[in-house]
């Protein structure tokens, strides 16, 4: 049988998803209703930290159109929600209930579900529940000594340590030791839908259907069957369009559980759409930490050790991914660089604040600012360049594959591939960097305030251990791929049907590729960690290719051929020898195979593996500072990434673009702040600055493939984060650089008021 | 019928681009609204006896283009892009802004710095507001309840008036964190008739007379706007949110000043 061609893997083909929502026909979490349907509205807590002392539904009950009002009490059934990812024990305590049952953590907790004919009696109602409360004094830092959390547990639910190597000797024979205290704002994933969800139990088939489901469809339809003590057969996850998912969408959060619990027992669809401010209050913060971090280096910059101790505010409870972000802040912070002995300390610390998930680049997004600003200390303590100490230190291409000995996420981390220093070449060149240097020399010259930065970072994509997928061709040829993935708009179907497309031997334009439906496949993962493209992808090419041989086997037979020359192409088994000669379609291969035991022409296959892989690359920022305002101007950016192999290099670059500019949010202008009260400070878009087109530097992107991954046959890594990654190390170096001093930045987000003391700092 | 229903807590509705976003978080719950869109008799914007006539559903978009030749109209059209959005510009209305008072409003600033003669009307009569009477607070004016704000009239600019406008906001759109607009002449390379106004970082916009006295009958060199800069940054109240304290407030006015009147100069 010939070898399949890569026709469309490596094309930038157009989406298969934009039709439908280009011509007004996408599906997303509000557009679904069902007759007869109650909407829910929760009542949150105004309070950062107080006990329950009694909760008064009666005046919202008497409101014409309520049908229910719930409170801890009608969901006491219901255990706390549990965690996905974590080999921590020890940590239930710290797990959030559906409402709060006698202490309320955090402004925005739930402490009611009102159920009315309308979302606007619902709302009406909903401010008429009155919650009386003791107050009491809120934790809000999460560098304070940790407090009572309940009786016998403290605000600290776990310490995470990693390390390799003797520190404390390298510290001892240290030629340097450089020490920095850095702090990531608290900020997080904002997609412009916000989260919805509709549940409805069909009777008839004791189906329990949640509409709206994100991300982990699969895992949470598990939850839920278990929470809710029913068959896992009798609960359906569906994923209608999801518009963004960031990790925040689709984790398993208190109104999943509501809604459907309430559908079970009020015997009507119950639906639910969070509003902007409740999305804001409500749904998972991130990346808050504060580090203090010392490496010990050689004379020549060489880095002997770092040892790291930080500290994560988690919020109020401890959600599904537990100490998720802690640990691979730990597990990631070495980056590329050769470090022979390490120590992370990660304290998760409890405050009375939102509680925290995963944001696109977790951990990643944190140590590569705390990592960077580090390298560029030791720079300029050493008087070396910036780069040229960079180069020193990274992990050479003929070192691959680098075992980091540290763990994360049930993996070793073993660095599959990769030439750092490579990529670094082609960005310099590609930047005119000497040149570009000079040009902002000029400028400074001119009394400009402008530089730049650039900052090196590894990524790790692609996490398993496993996916599966399901290729089928029926009698008229229609080819679909049934997956366990998820789509959260980053254009899955597209680079699936590609994959699927040239294993196959079809075009990608007319594959159906399913996802997110749980009655449509056993198992899935869904879509995080940038595993889609690794993980599903080669379980389809694996599934795709079965289905080829199995058509080239039968069309030896029908047209007497032999298999070696033979080959699919446009759908048709044709002669290799005789391309012009008799040939046979996939769907008459299909409809002759559909009386046989394997049920049509069709495969199903699994693709495993125990490791991440881990794609790279450099951010450079060139920046501009108005020294009267402190605004800082991004003027240009670049991303250089190494993705092994791009199967759509336009959807590469288009997650490159998306995940710099929410990396240019959390280091520019998003921040949730709260006031002493732990009252949030930031509900609204007009106090959550997100950057607008109007913000966004024109964004360069280098894709380059120079390192597949060994651990798949066509090489691919995950693109999802790597625009996000680095974005904070990249703009507080070119912020160095303009001002002229190097570690002027120790805190992100840098507001302008912040640069402006700087700037005072400047001046005296 | 505003005469009517202001008692029973009616309001008037203009573009909706304030009072809908306030009632849709719940903290504006009007018993009546009074739409007064499609009422041709406000949708008037011409210039009479001297000044600019803009009626009560002039939009903002009125002035994406100059509404008249001279200063007057090039400093309106300066103006009216650092209001919101382009589509909010389509809906919101030039006397809506007034009557909201947001500290912010750049047209709040343009009528207290040119000097605006504010027409109210109400089953009681008809009485004109000098700008500087008018605003009282965050978001509070000399409009009572029963009034409709039916026309707001700006002096035509003289031909040799300069004009120089600058504003600071985090992002394209926002609300103004502070924001300069000033006008003078120069007559015989000094500065007459100095009008200079600032937003965005007091309760309302109003005039500096410090800042004016420093300017006029000098010659507009840096040392000069320098120090009109310093005595509008002394001069004011400072507002405190979670963008700017007061000292990051001064040092915003300081260069918002110095910049509007380098442009107004240049
Ligand atoms: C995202 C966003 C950003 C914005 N940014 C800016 C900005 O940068 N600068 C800025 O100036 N504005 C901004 N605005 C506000 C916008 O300009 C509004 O249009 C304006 O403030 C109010 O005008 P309106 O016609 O929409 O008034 P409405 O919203 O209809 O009314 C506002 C208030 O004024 C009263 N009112 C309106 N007209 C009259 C009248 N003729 N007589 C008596 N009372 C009246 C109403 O009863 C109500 O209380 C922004 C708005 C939004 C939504």
């Amino acid at each position: 049988m010939a070898q399949p061609k890569q026709k469309f893997v490596g094309r930038s083909v157009l989406r298969l998803e934009d039709r439908p929502l280009l011509t007004g026909a996408g599906r997303f979490a509000a557009d679904i209703s069902f007759p007869g349907q109650l909407h829910m509205r929760v009542v949150r807590s105004a309070h950062a930290h107080a006990r329950i002392l009694a909760v008064h539904t009666a005046d919202a009950a008497a409101l014409p159109g309520v049908h229910a009002i719930w409170t801890a009490a009608d969901v006491a059934h219901i255990p706390p929600i549990d965690f996905r990812l974590t080999k921590l024990v020890g940590l239930e305590p710290y797990r959030q209930r559906a409402l709060a049952t006698d202490r309320l953590r955090y402004v925005g907790e739930p402490v009611a579900a009102v159920f009315a004919e309308s979302a606007y009696v619902a709302e009406d109602a909903a401010e008429l529940v009155q919650v009386e409360v003791e107050e009491l004094a809120p934790v809000l830092d999460a560098l304070q000594e940790p407090q009572a959390f309940a009786d016998g547990l403290r605000s600290e639910p776990a310490v995470v340590r990693k390390g390799f190597g003797d520190v404390d000797a390298a510290f001892r024979k240290a030629h340097t030791v450089v020490e920095l205290d850095l702090t990531v704002g608290r900020h997080s994933g904002v997609p412009m839908e916000t989260r919805g969800l509709i549940a409805r139990h069909d009777r008839t088939r004791d189906v329990l259907e949640l509409y709206g489901a994100a991300k982990v469809p699969h895992w949470n339809r598990a939850q839920i069957a278990r929470m809710l003590g029913r068959a896992l057969e009798s609960v359906q996850l569906y994923e209608g369009h999801v518009g963004g998912g960031f990790g925040v969408r689709g984790e398993l959060y208190p109104e999943d559980l509501l809604v459907c619990a309430a559908a079970l027992k009020l015997a009507r669809p119950v639906k639910w759409i969070e509003d902007r401010r409740e999305h804001l209050l409500a749904t998972n913060h991130s990346r808050q930490q504060s580090h203090r971090v010392r490496a010990a280096v050689d004379a020549d910059g060489r880095i002997l050790a770092i040892d790291d101790e930080f500290f994560t505010d988690q919020g109020a409870y401890l959600r599904t991914h537990a100490a998720t972000v802690t640990d691979l802040t730990a597990a990631m912070l070495p980056g590329p660089y050769r470090v022979p002995a390490y120590r992370a300390v990660g304290h998760v610390r409890l405050t009375n604040k939102t509680p925290c998930g995963t944001y696109r680049a977790p951990g990643r997004f944190e140590s590569t600012f705390v990592r960077e600003r580090l390298v560029d200390a030791i720079a300029t303590r050493l008087d070396i360049d910036p780069i040229e100490l960079r180069r020193r230190n990274l992990i050479t291409a003929a070192e691959m594959p680098y075992l980091r000995t540290l763990g994360t996420l049930g993996t070793e981390i073993e660095l599959d591939s990769g030439d750092y220093a490579g990529l670094l070449d082609k960005t310099m060149a590609h930047l005119d960097w000497p040149a570009l240097q000079r040009r902002l020399a000029q400028r400074r010259a001119a009394d400009e305030l402008v530089g730049a930065g650039l900052v090196m970072f590894v990524e790790k994509t692609g996490l398993g251990p496993r996916d599966l997928a399901r290729v089928s061709v029926d009698g008229d040829g229609a080819v679909e791929v049934v997956t366990g993935a998820a789509s959260v708009g980053q254009g899955v179907e597209t680079v699936i049907a590609q994959i699927c497309a040239d294993a196959l031997g079809v075009d990608y334009a007319g594959i159906r590729v399913v996802h997110g439906q749980t009655d449509r496949i056993a198992f899935g993962m869904g879509a995080f960690a940038s595993r889609v493209t690794v993980m599903t992808g080669e379980a389809t090419r694996i599934a795709a290719a079965k289905v080829r041989a199995r058509a080239v086997e039968v069309a030896a037979e029908l047209l007497q051929a032999p298999p070696d020359l033979l080959d699919v192409v446009d759908g048709r088994v044709v002669r290799t020898d005789a391309p012009e000669g008799p040939s046979i379609s996939l769907g008459e291969i299909a409809r002759t195979l559909a009386a046989s035991p394997d049920g049509g022409l069709c495969a199903e296959s699994w693709f495993q593996t125990d490791h991440m892989n881990y794609p790279y690359g450099v951010h450079a920022a060139v920046v501009a500072i108005d020294r009267g305002t402190g605004a800082v101007t991004v003027e240009c950016y670049l991303v250089a990434y190494d993705i092994g192999k791009a199967v759509n290099p336009m959807l590469v670059e288009g997650q490159l673009v998306g995940g710099v500019l929410q990396g240019l949010g959390g280091s520019l202008y998003e921040e949730f702040r709260y006031d002493e009260r732990g009252e949030p400070l930031c509900v609204t878009f007009a106090d959550y600055l997100l950057p607008t087109a109007r913000e966004a530097p024109p964004v360069d992107v280098l894709i380059s493939e120079d390192a597949p991954s060994p651990l798949n046959p066509l090489g691919l890594k995950g693109a999802g984060e790597g625009g996000a990654s680095a974005v904070g190390a990249a703009v507080a170096a070119a912020i160095d650089a303009a001002l002229g001093m190097p570690g002027a930045v120790t805190a992100l987000p840098v507001t302008p008021r912040k640069m402006r003391e700087i700037l005072r700092q400047e001046t005296l | 019928m505003l005469g009517e229903y202001a008692a029973e807590d009616g309001r008037i509705l203009a573009g909706g681009q304030s009072l809908v976003p306030t009632m849709a978080f719940r903290l504006a719950k009007p018993a009546h609204l009074i739409d007064i869109n499609g009422i041709a008799a406000l949708e008037k914007l011409n210039v009479e006896n001297g000044s600019l006539s803009i009626g009560a559903c002039v939009r903002h978009a009125a002035f994406h283009r100059p509404a008249l030749a001279g200063p007057l109209g090039a400093l309106l059209t300066t103006v009216v892009h650092h209001i919101a959005h382009y589509p909010i510009r389509l809906r919101g209305t030039f006397c809506g802004s007034l009557a909201h008072a947001d500290p912010a409003s750049e047209w709040c600033l343009v009528a207290a710095t040119v000097g605006a003669d504010i027409t109210a009307i109400s089953t009681r009569g008809t009485r004109t507001i000098a700008a500087a009477d008018f605003f009282a607070g965050i978001m509070t004016t000399a409009l009572a309840e029963d009034e409709l704000l039916a026309r707001v009239n700006l002096p035509v600019l003289s031909r040799d008036t300069r004009f120089g406008f600058c504003e600071f906001s985090r992002r394209a759109g926002d609300y103004a964190i502070a924001m300069t607009l000033a006008t003078l002449r120069l007559e015989g390379g000094a500065i007459v008739d100095p009008r200079v106004g600032v937003g965005g970082a007091e309760a309302f916009p109003r005039r500096i007379p410090e800042a004016e006295a420093a300017l006029a009958g000098r010659a507009p060199n840096e040392a000069v706007l320098r120090a009109a800069a310093d005595a509008a940054a002394h001069a004011i109240d400072p507002l405190e949110d979670i963008q700017a304290d007061a000292a990051y407030r001064r040092d915003l006015v300081r260069a918002m000043t110095r910049r509007a009147l380098a442009r107004a100069c240049a």
